[in-house]
């Protein structure tokens, strides 16, 4: 196969799974959420429980009038959407789907790659935020940026102890070095791990940023048509990046039964399965107080990533 | 915990949390898919009056007793000649009886004050309008919609019989028999009515 053909495939490959799963992760928050309500959920786009409603969603989306408040700060705000859309878009070329390098693009030093990228979240946050010239958006936004730079920290400690169990820094190195009693051994810094993901994300309980019913909508409160449908397919994109890394780190990725022919299966069912867990979770709990949001970041999740570190650590010394 | 002297294990209110939806989201859901399915509306639910045009009087009763006076009613009288009478009678004949239902407030006066039940409650709800002047039905759309009306709940077994009942057996035995006021009501008050004659000042019907 020629290079620029199997560079083609890849990159079609990952832009459709970029479009496709986030829609399918939407679309099963939508009906989850509701059950879990009581509720039945979007029941007539696309004539079969609703299944076509997202892709309706896109289209009223993209018929609605883009809007640019009159003293924002025009390219900036423009441009926050796609810098929002785009780290999520880059770090699904590094997670590895199965075995024998089923990767867009492999890398030895991926989990380094993800963590830097994902880091550029806050940036479209801020940017956002101080663009739109709008007191509920700089709000939302310094309220992000405390947030996604808090949680930044365990993020990077939970990864980094399971890089260190796995002694290599690549995805698909670390999916290989996986153990199934390592659910157990890491299983501290996969809930730390897990949870700092959400906030990352800001997605509920950790939805201080957005916090509708106090900040309109926090750094996205001037955004219309396009654009808005650009940050709530990156909220979704999130999701889906956040459930496919704490699967290749914590849950062994493609390993399962039969796992040289179905592990892209097992990926994917891996991957689903944390977005319900997500989807589950945002249903359940209220939102945390800003308050409650650093203590539980500086005074739970900080130091037990640091006491999984110790432990991976003497773990691997005595092995 | 001193302070919370009942507290559980940490945690155990997030998996409560956690169970509440997971448990809510295996049972069905409570929605009721209105447009493709008819809402399953308790028999005397309070969609909209009726009217049994026939029973009507005219005696303006609904109308005056209306708190917005959304009913409007005209009518004429007839001569009715009955032969063998020896003037011609005269009745009251119906040219119009609307309902301002942008006006009602469904407080089913009208209804209550009906000596002569020409007005029914019905389940029947979907006459929205996309004019708010389109609401002032007329009688014959009030008249409609009496198919509508469910029959009345059968009489209970155990609780009074009806007037015409007990009137009906009364006169099938004869005049002077014991009526069921007369046997009910005992001819004089017991001792206990000078007891308390403080504590009942509104009852002023009794005597």
């Amino acid at each position: 196969m020629p290079l620029w053909l199997d560079l083609l495939i890849r990159v079609v490959a990952v832009v459709a799974g970029f479009l496709v799963v986030p829609l399918v992760v939407g679309q099963m928050e939508h009906k989850v959420m509701a059950h879990m309500q009581g509720r039945l959920g979007p029941m007539y786009a696309g004539a079969f429980h609703g299944w076509a409603q997202l892709v309706a969603d896109g289209l009223k989306f993209v018929q609605k009038e883009n809007i640019t408040p009159r003293d924002a700060d025009k390219r900036v705000f423009h441009l926050a959407p796609v810098v929002a859309l785009f780290p999520y878009l880059i770090v699904l070329l590094a997670v590895p789907l199965g075995p024998g390098g089923l990767v867009a693009q492999s890398l030895d030093i991926g989990l380094f790659f993800v963590l830097a990228v994902l880091g550029v979240g806050v940036v479209a946050v801020l940017m956002s935020a101080w663009a739109s010239a709008n007191k509920y958006s700089l709000l939302g936004g310094l309220r992000g940026a405390a947030q996604l730079l808090g949680y930044e920290l365990p993020l990077v400690l939970s990864a980094a102890s399971v890089a260190m169990a796995a002694g290599t820094l690549s995805l698909p190195g670390i999916v290989e070095a996986w153990r199934p009693w390592w659910l157990l051994w890491q299983a501290p810094a996969a809930l730390v791990f897990f949870v700092s993901g959400l906030a990352e994300i800001r997605r509920p309980p950790f939805d201080m940023p957005i916090a509708d019913s106090e900040l309109v909508f926090g750094y996205m409160t001037e955004y219309t048509g396009l654009r808005f449908a650009f940050f709530l397919l990156a909220e979704y994109v999130g999701i889906v990046v956040i459930a496919a890394l704490t699967t290749v780190l914590f849950l062994g990725g493609w390993h399962g039964p039969a796992a040289d022919q179905l592990g892209w299966l097992w990926t994917l069912v891996k991957v689903f399965a944390v977005a319900f867990v997500v989807i589950w979770l945002r249903v359940s709990y209220p939102r945390l107080r800003e308050d409650q949001l650093q203590r539980l970041c500086w005074l739970v999740l900080v130091p037990v990533a640091l006491g999984q570190l110790i432990l991976t650590a003497a773990v691997k010394v005595a092995l | 915990m001193s302070e919370h002297p009942g507290r559980r294990t940490p945690g155990k209110g997030l998996v409560d949390g956690l169970a509440v939806t997971l448990k809510t989201m295996t049972r069905r859901s409570g929605t009721q898919q209105y447009p493709d399915v008819e809402p399953d509306l308790p028999p005397r639910s309070r969609g909209v009056i009726a009217l049994l045009e026939e029973n009507c009087t005219v005696c303006m009763l609904c109308a005056r007793e209306c708190p917005d006076w959304c009913i409007y009613i005209d009518s004429h009288k007839e001569e009715v000649v009955v032969p063998g009478a020896a003037r011609a009678r005269q009745r009251n004949v119906l040219d119009r009886f609307d309902i301002d239902f942008s006006l009602c407030m469904y407080c089913g006066i009208c209804i209550e004050v009906c000596p002569f039940d020409a007005l029914h409650w019905t389940p029947e709800f979907e006459y929205a309008e996309t004019d708010v002047l389109d609401l002032l039905h007329d009688k014959n759309r009030l008249g409609d919609w009496m198919q509508t009306v469910p029959p009345p709940p059968a009489h209970d077994v155990l609780g009074e019989p009806s007037k015409e009942e007990t009137t009906a057996a009364r006169k099938a035995a004869g005049p002077g028999a014991a009526t069921p006021a007369k046997v009910a009501r005992p001819a004089a008050r017991p001792a206990a009515a000078p007891k308390a004659p403080a504590e009942e000042p509104g009852e002023g019907a009794e005597r």
